[in-house]
């Protein structure tokens, strides 16, 4: 009887064990998810914050046409953009376009001295922070879930509930792994 | 992440094990002392009883017993806008499932904590002169910091410790001071007149035990605290990806003469630097709850020679500028060797203000804080006006045209 009873005991811890490592794996791969989420949602933010910008910085700049007019296509581009490696190209080229438009601002003084144009551009500051800073939370967040994957014995379970790998976020230009530079 | 806060986890099971036997040591010895036999199991309960007394009411009130004693108050987004955003970009940036509260301190000092047992419930606090000396990557890298304590449960572990350190230094105390008066013998005395020499024996190293065991206690509770400071300098490095934004805020927090009134020997673990530093005598590196600062800003320096922001990076640079091989970093998180590349500032044109300008600027912050308004007057001149000074005069002349302003236009500071 008692070694029934060892066995059953056994048998029960094991499959807790696997339970408990099956349960982390989930919570990892929804923590991915999120993440990713997350990424989405500053890019919208950018987005939506554009078009203020752009309203309360035309009367100044009414010789940077160019600058401005690039920024509101990228834009548009961006959001109407399907697909990830698409949509990846084209936040990049809105990135590359808000840059240019940082570096011209230096050339106005006024502009700078705006109160409502500076917590705009604390606005824009904040949310390029915030893509590179999601995006790097995502890679994080991969790295933990492809980790337990690859580790034994977490590796078995995961191979039996088909858990992948997820992919890494990675950005082909390398003026957008940086943080955009934005001067006051 | 997770397993560096287990090894946390683990390495405060042994502080706390040694806290406890200490406690429970010191009960029985003093309660012995007193009455021989059965007054040892008196005074463990005596003093388990203070203990969870104490753990109860900080674990509930804790956090807002301390933002309440360090004249914190909590600030809406408007006060800072660039406070709370860069709040919100660590909370992104190191998964914190919440926002964390955000408060400001009316203080000249440069200085910020956190607390919250819980990273869904925590708060960081930075004073007003921080917010208006800082450049953003210098916030961003205190912030940082900050909310590496909450993540690594550094404002936790303070909590329960700072706690069992309290029952005991308490126990002492009281214990100390009835015999130094003499009165507790007295009775002693006269109840156990043939107790013999054993009982005094009792006494005396139920005395000596009393002395050593808050400064024992304290020392450990310093070292630890002293290790999640460089812990939390490491975690705030890989989350920014920007050492040199911590160090040069904390060179900036050296060279603050200001001291915070607020802060206490109790409070002082949680701060990002030492806000004891001026007080009387000149802290010896055993009695600190901070590790020196220059050494901090040397280790984070180093970190940009390199290529990573890593742990690893951080380790290796700290080895490199103490010269030992003691380990800062719990193995788990050392074994991540992947490459977490640093990036450049989000400033390159420094933004250097006067010190009149900053003098302003946190004069701003504070009357913010304190739900100011501000009118502009026709001349020019910004009026501050205090809140609830509306209901009692709805006009307000100008000090410097002369020009009546109408109370009810002013609007709320903004920074």
């Amino acid at each position: 009887m008692v070694p029934v009873i060892v066995l059953v005991a056994l048998i029960v811890i094991f499959v807790f064990y696997i339970i408990s490592i099956y349960n982390s794996l989930v919570g990892l791969r929804n923590q991915v998810k999120n993440a990713w989420s997350q990424i989405d949602v500053q890019l919208k933010r950018r987005h939506d914050l554009i078009p203020n910008l752009i309203e309360a910085v035309k009367g100044y700049m009414a010789h940077e046409r160019g600058t401005l007019e690039n920024i509101t296509n990228a834009r548009s581009k961006a959001v109407s953009a399907q697909g990830v490696s698409e949509k990846a190209k084209a936040e990049a080229q809105l990135t590359e376009a808000i840059g240019k438009f940082n570096l011209v601002v230096e050339n106005y003084p006024d502009l700078k001295a705006n109160q409502n144009f500076l917590a705009l551009q604390e606005e824009l500051t904040s949310t390029e922070n915030k893509i590179s800073f999601s995006r790097q939370n995502y890679n994080d967040q991969v790295l933990f879930f492809n980790n337990k994957i690859q580790m034994f014995p977490s590796n078995i379970i995961a191979s039996m509930f088909g858990f992948k790998e997820e992919v890494f976020f990675q950005v082909e230009d390398t003026t957008e792994r940086a943080v955009p530079k934005v001067s006051f | 992440m997770w397993e560096l806060i287990q090894s946390n986890r683990r390495k405060s099971i042994f502080l706390f094990t040694g806290m406890a036997v200490t406690l429970i040591l010191l009960g029985y010895l003093i309660g012995n002392s007193f009455y021989p036999g059965d007054g040892g199991f008196i005074g463990i309960i005596i003093a388990l009883v203070i203990w969870t007394v104490m753990s109860i009411v900080s674990v509930t009130a804790g956090s807002s017993l301390i933002l309440s004693i360090s004249k914190a108050r909590e600030v809406t987004p408007d006060v800072h806008r660039q406070l709370f955003n860069i709040v919100e970009e660590m909370k992104i940036a190191s998964n914190l499932p919440v926002m964390p509260k955000v408060y400001i301190i009316n203080s000249e000092a440069m200085n910020a904590f956190a607390t919250g047992m819980d990273p869904s419930k925590s708060a960081v606090a930075v004073t007003a002169g921080l917010l208006s000396k800082m450049k953003r990557d210098e916030l961003q890298g205190v912030i940082a910091h900050e909310i590496s304590h909450i993540l690594n449960r550094d404002t936790k572990f303070i909590t329960y410790a700072s706690v069992m350190l309290g029952s005991i230094v308490i126990i002492s105390e009281i214990f100390l001071r009835g015999m130094f008066r003499g009165t507790l013998t007295k009775r002693y005395g006269s109840k156990s007149k043939g107790g013999g020499q054993a009982q005094i024996i009792i006494l005396i190293i139920a005395i000596v035990f009393a002395i050593l065991a808050p400064i024992m206690a304290r020392l450990l509770y310093y070292a630890i605290s002293r290790k999640r400071e460089y812990l939390a300098d490491a975690s705030a490095a890989r989350i920014t990806r920007y050492p040199e934004g911590l160090a040069s805020a904390l060179e900036k927090i050296s060279e603050c003469t200001s001291e915070l009134q607020s802060a206490n020997k109790v409070t002082a673990a949680l701060f990002i630097a030492n806000p004891l530093k001026k007080k009387g005598m000149k802290l010896s590196d055993l009695s600190s709850t901070h590790p020196p600062i220059s050494e901090r800003i040397k280790i984070l320096r180093g970190m940009m020679h390199g290529h990573g922001a890593n742990y690893r990076d951080y380790q290796k640079s700290f080895s490199a500028v103490k010269n030992s091989a003691s380990k800062i970093i719990p193995p788990s998180g050392l074994s991540d060797s992947s490459l977490i590349p640093l990036r450049v500032s989000s400033e390159d044109l420094p933004s250097e203000l006067s010190s009149i300008e900053e003098k302003r600027n946190m004069g701003d912050i504070m009357m913010a804080v304190n739900n100011y308004s501000s009118l502009t007057c026709q001349c020019g001149l910004k009026l501050k006006i205090p809140p609830g000074f509306g209901t009692n005069k709805p006009q307000v002349t100008c000090p410097k045209c002369g020009a009546v302003n109408k109370v009810s236009i002013a609007k709320q500071i903004i920074i």
